[in-house]
């Protein structure tokens, strides 16, 4: 890809996990753990609760520090950085909290405009139009600008928090749950517009998600993490194969037998 | 590593068949911006724009975006102001590059800010007046509420929320002792001080025993004690009323059927109109120590006259009164605190205005009240 003009970056991996430990006083979350993701990948991230997905993805953004082992990102190690190239290297990522977490005290327009404004160098003309945009592409009508995050619905508010994601064209995508919360109807619209967004913008995605629809339709790989290793990371025909007792009850038990038609049925999305 | 080697730039060059504009670099928001914005990304940007500005009038100049190593959204947005909104006749481009300017004709504008309207000043007014309307009907249907729970649990002590006052008492009452002693103390000095050097002047020294009494006992100890509990037991109660609405908590306890004014709201109230009259006296005893201290390291004024001089100086009524204030402002504050946090919205920005407000308002109608009392026991006790 073109987008990888990076010296410290040989283009290989997108994210490169090594060897990662983590404990919380004496109980091990993660023995070791490797992943590795390259560029244009939509990995999903699953695991029963308490495996440590969200800690792995809170570790990924360089809100915690494991105990041991490696975490790059774009070939870098986030904890060697110093201010300024932490923040260019953060500016290359966008981050879809599950809650959305917009910031409350901002009206839709600004919340999306706050990381563009942030980084000083463009005119409010330009930023205007781009936010403009980038409601468009999430579908969010304009008369919403104005409104306050505290008078908006959960889908229109994860929508709008994806589009603050996308506001400086991030490289890397990391969502959290992205349809926890939405009605099946909106979590297909919303699967399908991260499609879109993917195809468009050649984006990395990473996720972590419960919802076995997404998985099926959205992702290129699958990681599962189990028994605080990455037990397997591959696309999700090869996993389902896999004969362990995690992977069998959550992809081959009685919830998963929706989403397993729903493979037969668009065997080509998978 | 923040300066990156592909830096958006402009090649224009002229030929026989016109001009051509050749961008090249990275025209994305990491190219743009090199990495992480700032000062010297603006002047890029400006100068870039400037550039796109002067070729992008004339319909004659060729363009040729297909050199580009990336170009984003907001590259391309560059681009389509300086061609003012559309694709220009001459242009070469990347078919996947071409499906990024698709997305600005799709976005609308921004609609334009409301315009002034003169009437807008009597709405505001309006608006404001129902709202205070709205907290008055919610205060007294609270107050009705509590005055039906207090009944029921005088009818039924035995069955009354004894844990839940217990848990209010400790929290609001024992727990404030240390804050209010240290303030109480302070002030007894800071006043002894100042007064003992005024009553020197006129030779008056023993009546720093009547001034400093009736000071403290009557109106500082009360007072001082309720704005210290409303700014600490206050705000604490208004925020986890409201972080249990945030969470629906509120609506567990009613789904579940526990009646929210008698199990939670009432033990507050009944608790602080008992913590408030004991966290009274407490304070004012530390005051007059701190007071009687600072007399006598400033007048010599010995301990044992001080204490044998108070009961004449300053009447039992006073002390009536500051514990008889001390249960209004008690269960004002604890009144107040559950108004506002029962306000407030299942959202963030609703707490923190909901209890800012709640602490103002408790201040203010602890030193109304206080004004009321004043007034009322003017001719007693003095």
């Amino acid at each position: 890809m073109k987008h990888s003009s990076d010296p410290a970056w040989d283009g290989k991996y997108v994210i490169d996990i090594e060897g990662l430990w983590t404990k919380f006083g004496d109980f091990v979350v993660h023995r070791g753990v490797d992943l590795k993701v390259t560029p244009g990948e939509i990995v999903a991230l699953v695991g029963g609760s308490g495996s440590g997905k969200t800690t792995l993805l809170r570790q990924m953004l360089g809100l915690e520090t494991p105990h041991q082992g490696v975490v790059k990102l774009f070939g870098q190690r986030l904890e060697l950085q110093d201010r300024d190239s932490l923040q260019a290297l953060r500016n290359r990522w966008g981050v879809l909290f599950q809650e959305g977490a917009l910031y409350s005290a901002l009206p839709v327009f600004d919340n999306i405009a706050l990381p563009l404004r942030e980084l000083k160098c463009f005119d409010e003309e330009i930023i205007r139009a781009a936010v403009m945009m980038k409601l468009a592409m999430v579908g969010i009508e304009a008369r919403h600008a104005a409104a306050m995050p505290a008078d908006l619905s959960g889908g229109m508010v994860k929508r709008i928090a994806l589009a603050r994601a996308l506001a400086l064209e991030p490289e890397l995508l990391f969502l959290d749950e992205p349809t926890a919360g939405l009605d099946p109807d909106r979590s297909d619209s919303f699967v399908n517009l991260i499609r879109e967004l993917h195809r468009e913008l050649k984006l990395t995605v990473v996720m972590v998600t419960h919802d076995l629809d997404t998985l099926f339709e959205l992702s290129s790989s699958v990681a599962v993490l189990a028994d605080q290793k990455l037990l397997i990371k591959a696309p999700v025909r090869e996993v389902i194969a896999v004969p362990h007792p995690f992977i069998k009850s959550f992809f081959l038990g009685d919830r998963a037998q929706r989403a397993i038609e729903v493979i037969r049925e668009y065997p080509f999305v998978v | 590593m923040s300066v990156e080697p592909l830096a958006p730039q402009l090649d224009i060059s002229r030929s026989a068949e016109g001009v051509t504009v050749t961008p090249r670099g990275r025209w994305n928001v990491q190219g743009l911006a090199n990495g992480r914005g700032g000062k010297l990304a603006h002047v890029q940007v400006e100068g870039l724009k400037h550039l796109l500005a002067e070729q992008g009038g004339s319909p004659a100049v060729r363009w040729d975006l297909t050199q580009t190593d990336a170009l984003d959204h907001i590259g391309a947005l560059m681009f389509w102001r300086a061609w003012g909104g559309g694709m220009p006749a001459h242009l070469r481009i990347d078919a996947g590059h071409e499906l990024l300017f698709t997305h600005f004709s799709k976005a609308a504008e921004v609609p334009p800010a409301a315009r002034f309207d003169p009437l807008a000043v009597l709405v505001f007014i309006g608006h404001e007046l129902f709202r205070f309307a709205d907290h008055m009907t919610g205060f007294v249907r609270l107050l009705g509420q509590i005055a039906i729970d207090l009944v029921r649990f005088a009818r039924k002590p035995q069955a009354g929320p004894w844990r839940e006052i217990s848990a209010n008492l400790y929290r609001s009452g024992a727990q404030a002792l240390a804050i209010t002693a240290l303030v109480g103390f302070l002030i007894g000095v800071v006043l002894s001080y100042l007064s003992a050097k005024q009553l020197k002047q006129f030779g008056a020294d023993v009546y720093i025993v009547d001034l400093l009494g009736v000071a403290i006992i009557r109106e500082l100890g009360p007072v001082l004690a309720a704005i210290l509990v409303a700014g600490r037991s206050g705000s604490a109660m208004t925020a986890s009323l409201g972080v249990m609405r945030v969470t629906e908590e509120l609506d567990a306890l009613t789904v579940m059927g526990i009646p929210q004014g008698f199990r939670l709201l009432m033990p507050k109230v009944v608790a602080l109109a008992v913590a408030l009259p004991l966290l009274i006296l407490w304070t004012d005893a530390v005051s007059l120590l701190g007071g009687m201290v600072a007399a006598k390291l400033q007048l010599d004024l010995s301990i044992s006259y001080f204490f044998n001089a108070l009961p004449g100086a300053v009447k039992v009524a006073n002390l009536y009164i500051g514990v008889g204030k001390g249960m209004v402002f008690g269960a004002l504050i604890a009144l107040v605190s559950c108004h506002f946090g029962l306000r407030i919205l299942p959202n963030t920005e609703s707490l923190g205005q909901g209890t800012t407000s709640s602490v103002v308002a408790s201040i203010t109608v602890v030193i109304l009240a206080d004004a009321v009392f004043a007034i009322a026991f003017s001719n007693v006790g003095i």
